[in-house]
């Protein structure tokens, strides 16, 4: 956009511009934030929003808790669990658990929010989270138990990440509307006022159980939505904001050459790979021949990119899933090495001696797609770039219309390769693969129970995806969090802004 | 004259109604809302579910029928991107932007017309230079760009204004002198030449032969015949800062109409979309007319056409 040389300009004038700003927020324990989306409802099965997910966490809680760093699992609102068979799972729930309404929590909340958010017909907006449940059933006032639609060994990572505990008798009172207005959870924060996409504020909850979440330490958390970053960066400097996050790579090296502000960055889950149509589905297209698949590979400079645009903690990536996640082999991938001469010689080999011209799709991140475009022309794949927003080239996709096309995909921070690999190779509307093989293999891994046989076929999917090269997987995304000297924060690979961790300095 | 009023409101909802016709057409082929609901996570599984539920399956023209037969109950439907009823959305972001608006018009006029009455009454002066050279700035001048110029300078620096947001009447001070600021060359550039025309006019030349105040020259004779267009320009400038303040309302977070409309044409939001259509096609026609009601007062000649 025409923004991005401005902001150079921009931030070069506010860094002139901000000496003496005064900080007054530590002072009344009040945390500023902005959010760059308008959040469409704050309950969290009614939106897709990372915005959504940072106060989901703060808001309810879930029956068990992922740390962030360890990835072990523990209780949260349950203490215990236990596989009764593959498709139900036994909770123990937390005595003495209050809502923040008053309401006190037992299995009767579970029940309802669980046979609520399983059926299809009330919409959950991201049915993947809750489709895999079939309903929930109280064995006494604590005991609870889940039963599962099929194998699903990712459960226990859905259970700790979107799936959320509501209060029932509210729940069932003002629905999804209703508590996106005033949202009611047992989390570490309470909404005191939802302005809906514009501002949100939250108090910490001081009935809060002792929850592995921890205990927050700042009190109020004032979370104000500015869309444009440059704004965003001036509320900063004028010391109307403490802590802002998602800033461009440009702007944060900028900001942390000033030593009112800490700027941290943390890779997120996100991975960025062409998509080719190997399987024909566009029509006649080179990319039905593996040589050119191959030859992609070899013409991208993985590294160049990293070091060059995306910066910060981003990686090269050469698995079709993201490398934390689990199942997600690396060793199981080839890795294509930048070759420019070894993709032309593959070209050549395949009929292409002067390379071809196709279309190129992308729908984010302009200057990366420009910068792929340039490597591919460099071996002599001439490229017509379309550039279309989102909805569109997923249209496109699901129809296969697309022979090449610069995606993303964030995985929903679920650590679980069935979250990206799965959703893509399985002969869905989004597979340009059509791998027979690859299927079979998915399918074994994501419905085993054991977790030796899930890696065991994963590694074989991932084998033959990355051979095949139905994929050039590129890097891995990054956030930068930039707040001021009062703030200390850590942030965590998996994008969930904490607002249990933020302390005062 | 009632039946003139009449007939212009009459003609001026079938105005609305077709505006609103075309645009829930161009929107139908942009784009499948579908998509865009279920989000950047959604599976194609996810995808069919809310087409059904929406009942996107069903033919354009039917559902357009359905739109059309609430929002004559001035039922809009729920937005689908914030789940909540389109009415109560949409009136929750107009009242920043009416207010952004009338102080910005306003702002507009009263720079405007003095600078333009008084370059014209000294052409090639100082003023006029300065009145030059201030409505090419404006002409030339990105409105995003001089918004952060401001913030810079006014939130930040001087620390007088609070950057962005709403919440009281400083905040919209930068927001107002942006927009105005915009709209203000035209209305200068009209007011001069306007001015400069009627001032050589014969019956200027006989005011003043018969001794009239210099002063009443200029505002009542002169003015009032010279600002006619002006009226007429104003009214269409300020159909166009409450549709289509975005770029402000985006730089200085303050959430309204403009802004919710842009945002929602992203999302494929088309109930929210439509209802803005249909507001702002209503804005536009309402400050036509007022325009109109307000010129028949200033020329007493246009009353009896």
């Amino acid at each position: 956009m025409k923004q991005s040389s401005l902001r150079h300009a921009l931030a070069g004038l506010a860094v002139v511009a901000s000496a003496g700003a005064a900080w007054a927020d530590k002072a009344d324990d009040t945390l500023r934030v902005a959010f760059t989306k308008e959040l469409e409802n704050v309950d969290s099965y009614f939106n897709s929003s990372r915005e959504g997910v940072v106060l989901q966490r703060a808001i309810w809680d879930g029956l068990i808790y992922r740390d962030p760093v360890t990835n072990e699992y523990e209780g949260n609102l349950a203490t215990s669990w236990e596989w009764i068979d593959d498709t139900t799972i036994e909770f123990t729930l937390r005595e003495g658990v209050t809502f923040h309404n008053g309401d006190a929590f037992d299995a009767d909340d579970v029940v309802y929010t669980v046979n609520f958010v399983s059926k299809e017909e009330n919409g959950v907006k991201t049915q993947r989270n809750v489709n895999w449940m079939e309903s929930a059933e109280k064995i006494d006032d604590y005991t609870v138990r889940i039963h599962l639609k099929d194998n699903f060994p990712p459960a226990i990572e859905f259970l700790s990440g979107p799936v959320s505990m509501y209060p029932a008798d509210y729940y069932a009172e003002v629905g999804p509307s209703g508590m996106g207005r005033e949202p009611v959870g047992t989390g570490p924060y309470k909404a005191v006022s939802v302005t809906p996409g514009q501002h949100f504020v939250l108090e910490k909850y001081e009935d809060y159980h002792d929850s592995p979440k921890g205990e927050p330490t700042v009190t109020n958390v004032d979370i104000r939505t500015i869309p444009d970053v440059n704004t965003q960066m001036a509320e900063l400097f004028s010391g109307s904001l403490d802590l802002i996050w998602q800033v461009p790579s440009d702007q944060a090296e900028q900001l942390a050459q000033r030593d009112e502000f800490t700027v941290t960055n943390e890779s997120t889950m996100r991975v960025g790979y062409l998509s080719m149509d190997a399987a024909g589905r566009s029509g006649e297209t080179p990319f039905t021949d593996v040589r050119v698949r191959r030859a992609v590979n070899h013409a991208i400079n993985r590294e160049e990119l990293v070091n060059a645009l995306l910066r910060g903690n981003s990686t090269p990536i050469h698995t079709p899933c993201f490398p934390s996640q689990f199942g997600c082999v690396e060793e199981a991938a080839t890795q294509y090495e930048f070759d420019p001469d070894k993709a032309r010689a593959l070209l050549e080999e395949a009929g292409y001696p002067d390379g071809f011209s196709t279309e190129f799709y992308a729908y984010r991140d302009r200057e990366y797609a420009e910068a792929i475009m340039n490597y591919l022309n460099n071996v002599g794949i001439e490229v017509d770039f379309k550039f279309l927003q989102y909805s569109a080239l997923r249209e496109m996709n699901m129809t296969g219309d697309v022979p090449l096309s610069f995606l993303t995909w964030g995985s929903f921070s679920v650590n679980d390769a069935s979250a990206m690999v799965s959703q893509f190779f399985k002969h869905g509307s989004l597979d340009d693969a059509r791998d027979d093989q690859v299927l079979a293999d998915l399918d074994v891994a994501d419905s085993s129970t054991d977790p030796d046989t899930r890696i065991a076929h994963y590694t074989k999917a991932i084998e033959r995806i990355t051979d095949q090269a139905y994929w050039a997987p590129m890097f891995s995304y990054n956030t930068n969090y930039v707040f001021t000297k009062e703030v200390d924060y850590t942030p965590t690979a998996d994008e969930v802004l904490r607002f249990t961790t933020v302390e005062w300095n | 004259m009632l039946l003139f009023t009449m007939k212009r409101l009459g003609l001026a909802v079938l105005v609305a109604f077709t505006v609103s016709f075309i645009s829930f057409s161009l929107l139908f082929l942009a784009g499948d809302p579908a998509v865009a609901m279920a989000g950047e996570t959604a599976s194609g599984e996810d995808i069919e579910a809310v087409r059904r539920l929406y009942g996107f399956d069903r033919p354009m023209l039917v559902q357009y029928a359905d739109w059309l037969l609430s929002a004559v109950q001035f039922d809009f439907g729920q937005s689908y991107y914030f789940q909540m009823p389109v009415s109560e959305l949409v009136l929750s972001r107009l009242g920043v932007t009416m207010t952004l608006g009338v102080c910005g018009i306003t702002f507009a006029i009263l720079t405007a017309v003095p600078l333009g009455v008084a370059a014209a009454i000294r052409p090639n002066s100082l003023i006029d230079r300065v009145a030059l050279f201030l409505s090419v700035a404006g002409q030339a001048m990105p409105s995003f760009w001089f918004g952060l110029i401001l913030i810079v300078i006014f939130g930040i620096q001087l620390g007088w204004l609070p950057p962005s947001g709403a919440s009281s009447p400083a905040h919209f001070v930068m927001p107002t002198i942006v927009l105005g600021y915009y709209a203000m060359p035209a209305i200068m550039r009209l007011t001069r030449a306007g001015m400069l025309d009627v001032l050589s006019s014969d019956y200027i030349r006989t005011a003043r032969a018969k001794g009239a105040p210099e002063g009443r020259v200029l505002f009542r004779h002169a003015l009032r015949n010279a600002i006619i267009p002006v009226v007429s320009l104003a009214a269409v400038q300020m159909g166009f800062m409450l549709g289509g303040s975005i770029v402000v309302e985006s730089i200085f977070a303050l959430h309204g109409a403009g802004y919710l409309a842009w945002e929602s044409i992203a999302r494929n939001d088309l109930p929210t979309v439509q209802a803005l259509i249909l507001v702002f096609s209503m804005f536009y026609i309402v400050f036509t007319f007022l325009a109109d009601v307000l010129n028949a007062w200033l020329d007493p000649r246009m009353r009896s056409s």
